[in-house]
């Protein structure tokens, strides 16, 4: 399989990791007035309550979605970014460089996004007192 | 990506935004793009802000007042439609792509059958189901909140 019909297999295969992450998040933030999910806002109240952040912090199964979302979602979108500035048809060294950054600044976002989950998920063990 | 062939799209940003009289797929395309980008640009900010729960309630709640206010309730409920759109017409995209939505070959006899006899009443479909999630959205965010 060629490299890039390798990548757009993995941008496929995001793209059903945040559709069914995604919708859960989405159905979480932005629908808890018409779909109730209990468990998912258990303190009640706004979903961005510091209550409700806490409670779905600290299970470590959210924890795991949040950077596999984050992972699935970094890839799929700068992915899809790639490919629409390279059908500008950009000089051969100006693609090179379109990738290097697109990599560079999606390892970085990756790695402070897998950074904030752990780090909340040990401060809500902390608050909760186990 | 797919590769041009030899015949690079000359016509820069137009050559994508523009489908001029290709059928509505073809301006589904260029929907299901902008979204995408508008998409990307939210969730790159997005994990920035929502980071700041790693450093505890104080923070939190600053980064969160500060992102309030109608501007930005309009903002989000523009990226919540963009998610509708995107997701529900990414799964039409990835049936055609798998071959699971183009019907099978077919002898061409007259009347001549085409594949878009089968991915028409999918894209209708799809921005019916696009369209149940933006009443709800729009339920959640402007009547029931």
């Amino acid at each position: 399989m060629m490299r890039d019909q390798k990548l757009w297999t993995w941008h496929l295969a995001a793209g059903v990791v945040i559709l069914f992450l995604l919708g859960l998040h989405m159905t979480v933030m932005h629908l808890d007035s018409v779909v109730h999910f209990a468990g998912l806002n258990p303190a009640g109240g706004h979903p961005i309550d510091w209550s409700n952040v806490v409670a779905r912090a600290k299970g470590a199964g959210m924890t795991v979605s949040y950077v596999l979302l984050l992972g699935a979602a970094l890839f799929h979108g700068l992915y899809g970014l790639r490919n629409i500035l390279f059908e500008l048809n950009p000089a051969r060294w100006l693609r090179g460089a379109v990738s290097v950054v697109l990599l560079l600044g999606g390892l970085a976002l990756f790695a402070y996004g897998t950074w904030a989950a752990v780090a909340s998920f040990n401060l809500a063990k902390l608050a909760s007192g186990r | 990506m797919l590769e041009t062939k030899g015949h690079p799209n000359r016509l820069g940003l137009w050559g994508w935004l523009g489908g001029g009289r290709w059928g509505v797929e073809r301006y589904l395309y260029t929907l299901h793009r902008v979204t995408g980008l508008g998409l990307l640009a939210y969730f790159l900010l997005h994990i920035v802000v929502t980071s700041s729960r790693a450093l505890g309630q104080g923070p939190w709640q600053s980064a969160m007042a500060s992102v309030s206010g109608p501007l930005f309730k309009l903002g989000e409920y523009l990226v919540f439609l963009a998610f509708a759109f995107h997701a529900v017409n990414g799964i039409r995209l990835g049936l055609i792509e798998l071959g699971f939505a183009v019907g099978p070959p077919i002898e061409p006899v007259y009347p001549y059958r085409t594949s878009l006899d089968t991915q028409r009443p999918l894209a209708i479909a799809a921005l019916l189901v696009a369209a149940v999630l933006v009443v709800m959205g729009t339920l959640n965010f402007w009547v029931l909140e």
